[in-house]
């Protein structure tokens, strides 16, 4: 799932002071599930964004909505006979959802209201946690199930590096909280699986192509294209 | 062990002796004397000297041309590279143009995360690690091949390849493994972290020389002094994957302050000493961090000096 966190509130008042009529749009999807852009959140930011412009004696229009998805046109379109009534649209979706809105309705105004931030998971309540970096070339078959592109700091192949200690990541003493040393988490799964042999050759090259570094990706499929 | 490359290093090493390297850390400015005068301080006490590579992810002149430099004032320099700034084209390019100013010998790094540097807020590459770095710089030497296929008809790197290695971080069990892995990948001397966990240092040796690993890699011990017990309790609590025992930080603590740079260079003179006995160990690398005059005294002290001359 895409983890995504509110953007600070006076971010967001900044981008939307200078318009009268303004949607929240929400997304029902990843960023509800991570307590950041549903519904509940669209309600939470439109009560606070009321009460700052009330203070300052302005009362801009402020809806709300939130949508299945935003990043499927289906569902955007729900919003294409309200469009007109907005100046601007402040998304609560992940930033594919909100570059899909801005596409979608290219003569309007449309600013984010959260930072997109990983691909992970819900560690605990309250708690979400990276998983994936959607390199292109998943690695996991070799790796015991635990990814070192996203759980070591220096995306290794051949680790650990020499910086693990007590199972923790050399940047843990810098950002205050204790980071699982990626390769140390693959290396007591492999020997819970009985796999150590694997770690005497060298990795394979990693082909980053397939990744961020290879430009913007698309999957094509023509079994499933109309 | 036949030397393949023109390296110093590797001549030292192959001759059976005991080789000593020593490293410089270059400035944080555009100075063009600094390494020059720390270089001169150590140059007739040490076989090799070692130029690290923007260490602790600080921004420095760069490796590549202070090894130049020393390279110019007839010195055998290392050229540490890290992976953590270069990708795999400036990786090769660097490793070229060492080439063509005949720097012989490489030390391969991940290097530190940036996080810990000046520039925190900087994107990190790390295309490769060092596993990787030691295997890029085999297929160019050994097959005149560049990652990307093209085949050099000249002009090939002549290095003697070499990369760190951290006996005291963990898991432990898997330190041997990993030494198994660069000497697969290709490497052929290791410096290792500073030693002051003597105990532990011996039983990751054990697990080297078990598997034979010393036979194909010449390990150098690292040392480095403490100047005083501020800096061993910062390199204790501070630094990671360092292992500073209690004892250490005790017998420091016990003599006065003034005494103290002193008694740091006994415990590293007794270290060596005791490391000269331990199978595998080939050779020493001492870190004077910052301290490069107590260079000369310590490789003196330890029996290290006169240094051989090789052809």
């Amino acid at each position: 799932m895409i983890m995504a966190k509110a953007k600070p509130i006076e971010e967001i008042i900044n981008t939307i002071t200078d318009f009268d009529k303004i949607l929240l749009a929400g997304c029902n999807g990843c960023v509800a599930v991570c307590e950041a852009g549903g519904l509940k959140e669209v309600q939470t930011l439109a009560s606070a964004l009321r009460i700052y412009f009330s203070q300052k004696g302005k009362r801009p229009v402020i809806d709300e909505i939130s949508l299945t998805r935003q990043c499927d046109k289906e569902y955007l379109e729900e919003l294409k006979d309200k469009m007109d009534s907005y100046d601007a649209v402040v998304s609560l979706a992940c930033g594919a959802g909100v570059q899909f809105l801005a596409e979608m309705f290219s003569e309007k105004p449309i600013f984010p209201a959260v930072d997109t931030c990983f691909i992970g998971v819900t560690q605990e309540q309250g708690v979400w946690s990276e998983r994936c970096q959607a390199c292109g070339q998943c690695v996991l078959a070799s790796t015991g199930g635990i990814c070192p592109i996203t759980r070591c700091s220096k995306r290794m192949l051949n680790g650990p590096c020499g910086g693990s200690e007590n199972g923790k990541c050399e940047i843990s003493i810098l950002v205050n909280r204790d980071v699982a040393c990626g390769w140390h988490l693959i290396f007591e799964r492999l020997k819970k699986l009985g796999e150590l042999e694997r770690f005497k050759e060298p990795a394979e090259d990693k082909d980053w192509t397939v990744s961020r570094d290879g430009g913007p990706r698309e999957i094509i499929r023509e079994d499933v294209r109309p | 062990m036949n030397s393949k490359t023109p390296s110093k290093l590797e001549k030292i090493l192959a001759a059976g002796h005991l080789a000593v390297t020593s490293e410089c850390g270059p400035p944080r400015n555009g100075n063009a004397s600094v390494v020059q005068k720390k270089a001169e301080i150590i140059r007739n006490h040490v076989d090799a000297i070692n130029i690290t590579d923007n260490q602790t992810a600080v921004v420095r002149q760069c490796s590549l041309a202070a090894c130049i430099r020393l390279k110019l004032m007839g010195i055998d320099p290392v050229l540490q590279m890290v992976t953590r700034d270069r990708n795999r084209i400036a990786i090769q390019s660097d490793i070229l143009g060492a080439t063509s100013f005949g720097i012989h010998n490489i030390l391969c790094l991940t290097g530190d995360h940036q996080r810990f540097g000046d520039h925190p807020n900087s994107v990190n590459v790390f295309d490769m690690d060092s596993t990787k770095l030691i295997q890029t710089v085999r297929m160019m030497r050994d097959e005149g091949r560049l990652l990307g296929g093209y085949q050099m008809e000249e002009g090939r790197p002549e290095m003697f390849i070499g990369a760190a290695e951290n006996p005291f971080a963990d898991p432990f069990e898997i330190r041997v493994l990993r030494l198994a892995k660069k000497a697969a990948a290709g490497v052929q001397f290791i410096q290792t972290q500073c030693i002051y966990n003597m105990e532990k240092f011996k039983l990751w040796m054990k697990g080297v020389c078990e598997m034979g690993l010393h036979e194909h890699v010449a390990i150098l011990a690292g040392v480095t002094p403490m100047k005083n017990v501020g800096m061993a309790r910062y390199m204790k609590n501070r630094v990671p994957g360092i292992d500073v025992p209690d004892p250490i930080v005790k017998r420091l603590a016990g003599v006065p302050k003034e005494k103290q740079a002193e008694e740091g260079i006994n415990i590293c003179l007794e270290q060596i000493a005791e490391l000269k006995e331990v199978e595998g160990i080939r050779g020493f690398h001492i870190m004077a961090i910052e301290w490069e005059e107590k260079v000369p005294e310590i490789v003196e002290r330890a029996g290290l000096y006169p240094r051989p001359k090789v052809e």
